[in-house]
């Protein structure tokens, strides 16, 4: 079967975008998976920092697009998962180098040869964005427990359904169960009642996330961390698994108030 | 000489008819035409007719790029032309509209009503509708988007970001929700902010009573 697309994309810069890509691929490609993620932050990229490629980089995006290589040679597999490729963004290019029709063109050719294409979105809603959801199957919002990052993805939410690549999936990233108790930080059901669409994905503040970031070694290749069992769960429920959520130990009742606020389409 | 082009809004977007011409003149005509209002067609989703013109995948998709710039989505492609029809849909786009019954309005002449722009959708962050007339909801109208009317605004659902009814100075207009809790309401040329709540929602109307906006639970 050809790949399916998945776009991860926020809205608000900063949320885990590039984090949640490289861990779902990983977790995907662990499972046997053929994936493929591609950068799409052009003049920003850092998902091969992330994923611990950056020094096989020899072409990227822009190379593909203007026709300095062939897609393959700009494919870059990974050293840990033979089933994990990576395409990376050009570092020293701007968006505008990459149109919305090359991306539904490049997945095109992509997409017989693998299982899924995981394509990391820039932050905010010019170009890049647009470029990022084009070859868009399946859409995946990710947002922190924040006023101003759930305002954001309330707006991409609605530019997503104006262009029919919806309904959008949600992320919730960067959960801290204390803070929630407290009163310091919106809890599940009230993003959930804001933004109305399905949650795929409930992954808690983690501190190992920035020592694999920085390791190059993506939390969920770790049994240990939390986070990485959160993206790994995530790659299952893209799969149509139906796996509960992780207990991040919020207020009695969650699950229950969860059922109910989670409608699809809804 | 721009080439001769006509647009108009249909219920499903906004529909241009593309005159006859070489297609790169037709093109930049349009792209001129958009670019002389270019804020009324941000946000637009645009259905094109181009009669029997034959085009291909290159082509459309390079309009679309071009389209994509201007923030506005090439939704479909309406033409005779088989090769066209298959290149629009090798991009994903629409090659019909679809059709709905039609239906004789059949309105009593004691029963008249007044026109309102009827949206049926959750106005999300960013999203705004400005209308000369009522505006009904059905959905939410999340904090960071606006209705502007210059009648009444009826939300079936939530308030959460700002609308303002009776915007030409009508004070007799009014603003219902199921649950109002806006950013801010104006009705007219007053201004309100509205307070936390307590409790459960409850249906509300509000009003200009004594020269201030007041919100009142609905039915009382
Ligand atoms: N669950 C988490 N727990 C702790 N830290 C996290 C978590 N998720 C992401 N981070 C950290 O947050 C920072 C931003 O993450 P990331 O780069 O993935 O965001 P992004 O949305 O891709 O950003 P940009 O918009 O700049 O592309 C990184 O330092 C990352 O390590
Ligand atoms: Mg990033």
């Amino acid at each position: 079967m050809p790949a399916t697309v998945v776009t991860i994309t926020s809205g608000k810069g900063g949320v885990g975008k590039t984090t949640a890509t490289a861990n779902i691929g990983v977790a995907l490609a662990a499972g046997g998976q053929r994936v493929v993620c591609l950068d799409a932050d052009i003049g920003l990229r850092n998902l091969d920092v992330v994923m611990g490629l950056e020094n096989r980089i020899v072409y990227d995006l822009v190379d593909v697009v203007e026709g300095r290589c062939r897609l393959k040679q700009a494919l870059i597999k990974d050293k840990r998962l033979p089933d994990l490729h990576l395409i990376p963004a050009a570092q020293t290019r701007d968006k505008s180098a990459v149109s919305p029709t090359d991306m539904v063109r490049l997945a095109d050719e992509l997409r017989p040869d693998f299982d899924w294409i995981i394509i990391d979105s820039p932050a905010g809603i010019e170009r890049g964005f647009r470029n990022a959801i084009a070859p868009a199957d399946r859409v995946l919002i990710i947002t922190n427990p924040e006023v101003s990052a759930v305002r954001d993805a309330d707006r991409i939410i609605g530019l997503i359904e104006a262009e029919e690549k919806g309904p959008a999936e949600l992320i919730l990233n960067r959960v801290r169960a204390d803070m929630v108790k407290r009163g310091d930080m919106l809890g599940t059901a009230d993003v959930l009642e804001v933004l109305a669409i399905e949650l795929i994905g409930l992954v808690p503040e983690d501190e190992n996330i920035v020592v694999a970031s920085n390791r190059g070694a993506p939390a969920a290749l770790d049994g240990n961390s939390r986070a990485g069992q959160a993206f790994r769960n995530i790659a299952r429920r893209l799969n149509g698994e139906d796996v509960p959520f992780m207990n991040l130990d919020e207020s009695k009742g969650f699950f229950e108030r969860l059922a109910r606020l989670v409608r699809p389409g809804g | 000489m721009i080439p001769p082009l006509a647009i108009k809004g249909i219920k499903d977007g906004l529909l241009i008819t593309l005159g006859d011409g070489d297609w790169p003149e037709v093109a930049a005509g349009l792209m001129a035409r958009l670019e002389e209002t270019p804020d009324f067609f941000k946000g637009a989703k645009v259905i094109l007719q181009i009669g029997s013109r034959v085009l291909g995948a290159a082509d459309l998709g390079h309009l679309r790029d071009q389209l994509s710039d201007r923030e506005i989505v090439l939704w479909a492609v309406l033409s005779d032309s088989g090769t066209t029809q298959t290149a629009a849909q090798s991009l994903g786009l629409e090659i019909a509209l679809p059709q709905p019954p039609e239906l004789e309005p059949t309105i009593d002449p004691e029963e008249r009503g007044d026109e309102a722009m009827f949206v049926r959708r959750t106005l999300r962050s960013g999203r705004a509708v400005h209308h000369p007339g009522h505006v009904i909801v059905v959905g939410d109208v999340n904090a960071g988007a606006e209705i502007v009317a210059g009648g009444d605004v009826v939300v079936w659902g939530k308030v959460r970001g700002v609308v303002h009814a009776g915007a030409n100075g009508d004070e007799n207009a009014i603003i219902c929700a199921l649950d109002l809790a806006p950013t801010q309401l104006r009705i007219a040329g007053h201004i309100a902010i509205s307070p936390e709540r307590k409790g459960q929602p409850t249906p509300e109307v509000a009003r200009i009573r004594d020269g201030r906006i007041v919100a009142e639970p609905w039915g009382k």
